[in-house]
């Protein structure tokens, strides 16, 4: 399936039971890009980055990222999840592992690494986010936005082709976000391909090449920062930028 | 003679206790290799099921379930005396050690099954998708991730469990295993004196002290900061 975006998903439809969360998604992402997704709670952002990596099987579509037919019952999908990282609103680290053993762990079984290299890897990627020091401490002796700059380092170090996040500041204290944003702007910066789910509006404005805004499982509207933001054409996402700008 | 000197002379009667001190060690030995085979094979089958369960394959878990209710609800008495005297109707006739072995072995397998599926399910979605997402397959994300997770908060409930079912190997005494129990009770009508009682008792703490302490280190051992 040829294409020339390292994400390309097709009519996505997505049921929970009776539920129709997904109703024909279309999202193309090209290499390098930032793309930001918006939108009111329950819209389906979530459902939608999951099904991407597949952790949701999406009900029907198509999925190819970097070339592999995600959807395609043939596909090795542990293979392919590794090009694909993730980052999750609660971190999600292992709780009796060290931060670098978190690091190593699929370094180790997945990419088939040595100890030692997957260590010197490890203790690179914590490098990346600013944690080199922290590599021997557990996650209950990190802080929220260390505890998640871990998590992205576990995914990094995999070397993903694309990597998504699923609000990966929600869950921290205000001061403790703009270190997370940080690593972020790196990451964008080495050229990571990023689709991120965030209300972090500000960092959309100013690192996103492309806005999304989601509204009951549909992709309304997307564009420019500038575009969405200011001069938003559908009258919902006009309601739902008033919105979150208030706050 | 004093109202202590009696009751020493009556339940501390050396003896008494000296004379019918190797078959106490002899019970010992027999209680001791009874309650390895329970622990090993109990648990280890408990662990077997619960990873069984874990595969979601729905006629198999009612299966699993079903013989796990059953176990957890029958006296362990029950199962053994069927076993020793049932089973030979139906072909196989197991030796009263073979009767409570078995018996208490699919006892600690029915309830550890149900610990360590507790264990199990009480991890949290997000450490199975952290995982499942970087690549691991369902396997490695069980034994890498989430088993030592669960096996930390099962420790406990597991040692209490595993002593008390193993403590049920006096009830071999039932289907004459000569183990501790056994031994004692049997010394205890042959000489008309409780002292040898008092040794059985002085042999379980021996044996069990230990257990309950080594559950304990593993227990800090297993623990880490959160
Ligand atoms: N596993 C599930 N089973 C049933 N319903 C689900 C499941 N996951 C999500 N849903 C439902 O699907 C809808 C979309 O959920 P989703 O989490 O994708 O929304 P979201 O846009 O990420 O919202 P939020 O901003 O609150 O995170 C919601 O109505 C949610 O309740
Ligand atoms: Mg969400």
């Amino acid at each position: 399936m040829a294409t020339n975006h390292i994400v390309d998903a097709r009519a996505i439809h997505k049921h929970f039971g009776t539920l129709h969360v997904l109703k024909g998604v279309d999202l193309k992402v090209d290499e390098r890009e930032l793309v930001f997704i918006i939108g009111p709670s329950g819209s389906g952002k979530s459902t939608l980055l999951r099904c991407l990596n597949r952790l949701e099987e999406p009900s029907s579509g198509s999925i190819v990222v970097d070339g592999i037919d995600m959807l395609n019952p043939k596909t090795d999908i542990n293979h392919a999840r590794r090009r694909i990282g993730m980052v999750f609103q609660s971190f999600n680290l292992y709780p009796h592992m060290t931060a670098l053993g978190n690091v190593t762990l699929a370094l180790r079984k997945v990419a088939g690494k040595g100890r030692a290299e997957a260590e010197a890897l490890g203790r690179a990627a914590l490098e990346r986010v600013g944690l080199a020091e922290r590599a021997d401490h557990t996650p209950g002796q990190l802080s929220g936005g260390q505890q998640q700059r871990v998590a992205i380092a576990r995914s990094i170090a995999l070397e993903p082709r694309v990597m998504l996040f699923d609000e990966p500041t929600s869950a921290l204290d205000p001061e403790l976000v703009g270190s997370v944003l940080e690593v972020m702007r790196g990451l964008r910066e080495s050229g990571m391909t990023m689709i991120v789910v965030s209300h972090e509006m500000g960092f959309a404005r100013n690192a996103a090449d492309r806005v999304v805004f989601m509204d009951d499982g549909l992709i309304v509207e997307q564009g420019p920062p500038a575009a969405i933001f200011e001069t938003p054409s559908h009258e919902r996402t006009r309601a739902f930028i008033g919105q979150i700008q208030r706050h | 003679m004093s109202g202590w000197d009696k009751f020493v002379e009556t339940f501390f009667n050396a003896k008494v206790m000296w004379k019918y001190l190797p078959d106490i060690l002899s019970g010992m030995v027999v209680t001791i290799e009874l309650a390895l085979l329970i622990v090993v094979t109990g648990l280890g089958a408990g662990l077997a099921l619960a990873l069984l369960r874990s595969l979601a394959i729905r006629p198999l878990n009612w299966l699993i379930i079903f013989v796990v209710d059953l176990f957890r609800s029958l006296p362990p008495l029950v199962i053994i005396v069927l076993m020793y005297f049932g089973l030979p109707y139906a072909g196989p006739a197991p030796s009263g050690f073979v009767s409570t072995w078995l018996s208490l072995a699919f006892v600690l397998m029915a309830f550890s099954e149900e610990i360590f599926w507790a264990g199990i399910t009480s991890i949290p979605k997000g450490q199975w998708e952290a995982s499942r997402s970087t690549g691991l397959s369902f396997g490695q994300t069980l034994f890498n991730v989430v088993l030592p997770q669960a096996f930390r908060l099962t420790i406990p409930p597991l040692t209490n469990r595993t002593i008390s079912i193993t403590k049920g190997t006096a009830l071999g005494t039932v289907v004459a295993v000569t183990e501790i129990l056994g031994q004692a009770s049997s010394a205890m009508s042959n000489s008309y004196n409780p002292s040898p009682l008092m040794m059985g008792a002085a042999a379980y703490v021996v044996l069990f002290l230990p257990v309950v302490v080594a559950a304990r280190w593993i227990e800090s051992k297993f623990a880490w900061k959160r």
